[in-house]
């Protein structure tokens, strides 16, 4: 579905890419800063990215009463939402994790760094999304969900951004990455696991209204 | 076991009645327990020996920020009642216990950072107790924004308990995840079930104050749950006849 649109796909990836390099006009093009905050610099335009991406994640369906049918439908809205999710990160996070090693390149973080990241990426964006979900089935209802959506789930975002930028800035020094790579690993299999069952709830409100 | 006594506190007229019956004590009870607290720790308590008296914002701190992390557990409780047994009186405590959960966060950041100013020589460090506090902070505007936003009032009721459910999971998770990231502050000064660090002419007032924020919170919720009660039952019988009665009182 995602694909008819290609505009849908390749937005949120400009996005990452124009953030990346808003940083470096911002603040300056030192080498070894740039070098330092990097991870950060890229998590961050990572996470804004999937936001975006996932503000429109059920709009078209609820306008055109897709949702209705998901409600109606033998199948339980846990397993449909999951669906849904999944097929909206294979387009944005699978593609932010693939771009992601350019970007970074381009702040010039040594190519060592660079499994940490994509790894650190393919673990983390899943999670993105799926708590995105319930932000954006919370919202879809409402006119002007953009904002509410930011605020709703921003601080649920804390915990990936500290383990990811972790992930990276400590293969940024030389130092094992298993133990934030397992914690991120930890949060994929529970976000998985337990967001499907609020997504749905929070559909069958939006849908109810 | 009989369990009529709380089947009573699920209907709104029962509540409306019992809560009348309790709040009187509950007001009287944090009045006294804070102000003989405060005045305590603010005048008598020893000074710190390090230091001094900027230590006694503790007695205003702590206890906010208990009550501002109790209180969102009480919101996410609140929501599950709400949404398993489909209880309106929980809804109408969670919406109004919202809003003071966002004062006492905001209390102990305040007070937090103006004690940090003398101590740690910054208003603001990004410390993990620190940073999950503002997280709360912002989880809070989050069910308060999300709740104002639907129109319908059961749907937003709804919401806000998906919510505030869905933010109590990940309370830990921020913390610990927080709390490995960086750390400045002193590990808790106060808690209920170990023996104290400090002598006791400092921690008695203390547990003073802290029961007295919760008393105070408990006749806020109260008097808040009251108002939005005869609100949504205007019109019943008992809530006309209430609402005539409070008019009459103050004609």
């Amino acid at each position: 579905m995602l694909f008819r649109q290609p505009s849908e796909l390749v937005n949120p990836l400009a996005f990452f890419t124009l953030v990346g390099s808003l940083f470096p006009l911002a603040l300056g093009t030192q080498p070894d800063f740039l070098r330092a905050s990097a991870p950060g610099l890229l998590w961050v335009s990572a996470l804004l990215a999937v936001l975006l991406s996932l503000e429109g994640l059920f709009r078209s369906d609820f306008d055109d009463g897709s949702l209705e049918q998901w409600i109606v439908s033998p199948n339980s809205l846990a397993i449909l939402s999951l669906a849904k999710v999944s097929a909206n990160w294979i387009c944005t996070g699978l593609s932010l994790v693939v771009l992601a090693p350019v970007l970074a390149l381009m702040l010039g973080l040594p190519g060592y760094c660079l499994p940490a990241l994509m790894l650190s990426l393919l673990l983390g964006t899943p999670i993105l999304s799926l708590i995105g979900a319930i932000g954006a089935a919370l919202t879809v209802g409402l006119r002007r969900g953009g904002v509410l959506l930011a605020l709703l789930i921003l601080p649920l975002y804390v915990p990936v951004l500290i383990l990811g930028c972790g992930a990276v800035e400590a293969s940024l020094q030389g130092l094992p990455i298993t133990a934030h790579i397992l914690w991120l690993a930890c949060l994929t299999v529970l976000a998985i696991t337990l967001t499907p069952f609020a997504i749905g709830a929070s559909l069958s409100i939006s849908v109810t209204e | 076991m009989n369990w009529v006594w709380l089947h009573k506190w699920g209907s709104p007229k029962w509540f409306y009645a019992l809560s009348g019956r309790y709040l009187p004590w509950l007001t009287i009870t944090s009045v006294v327990l804070l102000t003989v607290g405060i005045v305590w720790g603010l005048f008598f308590a020893p000074p710190d020996y390090q230091q001094g008296n900027s230590f006694r914002i503790i007695y205003i701190h702590v206890p906010a920020a208990i009550l501002a992390q109790s209180i969102y557990v009480m919101l996410a409780v609140a929501g599950a009642v709400g949404l398993i047994w489909k209880i309106k009186l929980a809804d109408i405590a969670l919406r109004q216990a919202a809003p003071i959960g966002v004062w006492m966060t905001v209390i102990a950041l305040m007070t937090g950072s103006i004690w940090g100013k003398p101590t740690w020589g910054a208003y603001w460090v990004w410390d993990a107790r620190l940073t999950s506090m503002l997280i709360l902070l912002f989880l809070y505007l989050g069910v308060i924004a999300l709740g104002q936003a639907i129109t319908n009032r059961d749907n937003s009721a709804r919401a806000c308990a998906v919510l505030s459910l869905v933010g109590v999971v990940n309370i830990p998770i921020i913390k610990y995840s927080v709390e490995w990231w960086n750390t400045l502050h002193q590990s808790a000064s106060f808690s209920f079930t170990q023996k104290p660090a400090m002598p006791t002419q400092m921690w008695f007032p203390l547990l003073l104050t802290v029961i007295g924020f919760y008393c105070y919170f408990g006749a806020m919720l109260f008097m808040r749950m009251r108002l939005e009660v005869l609100q949504r039952e205007n019109g019943s019988q008992w809530s006309t006849t209430e609402i005539d009665r409070l008019i009459g009182e103050h004609k």
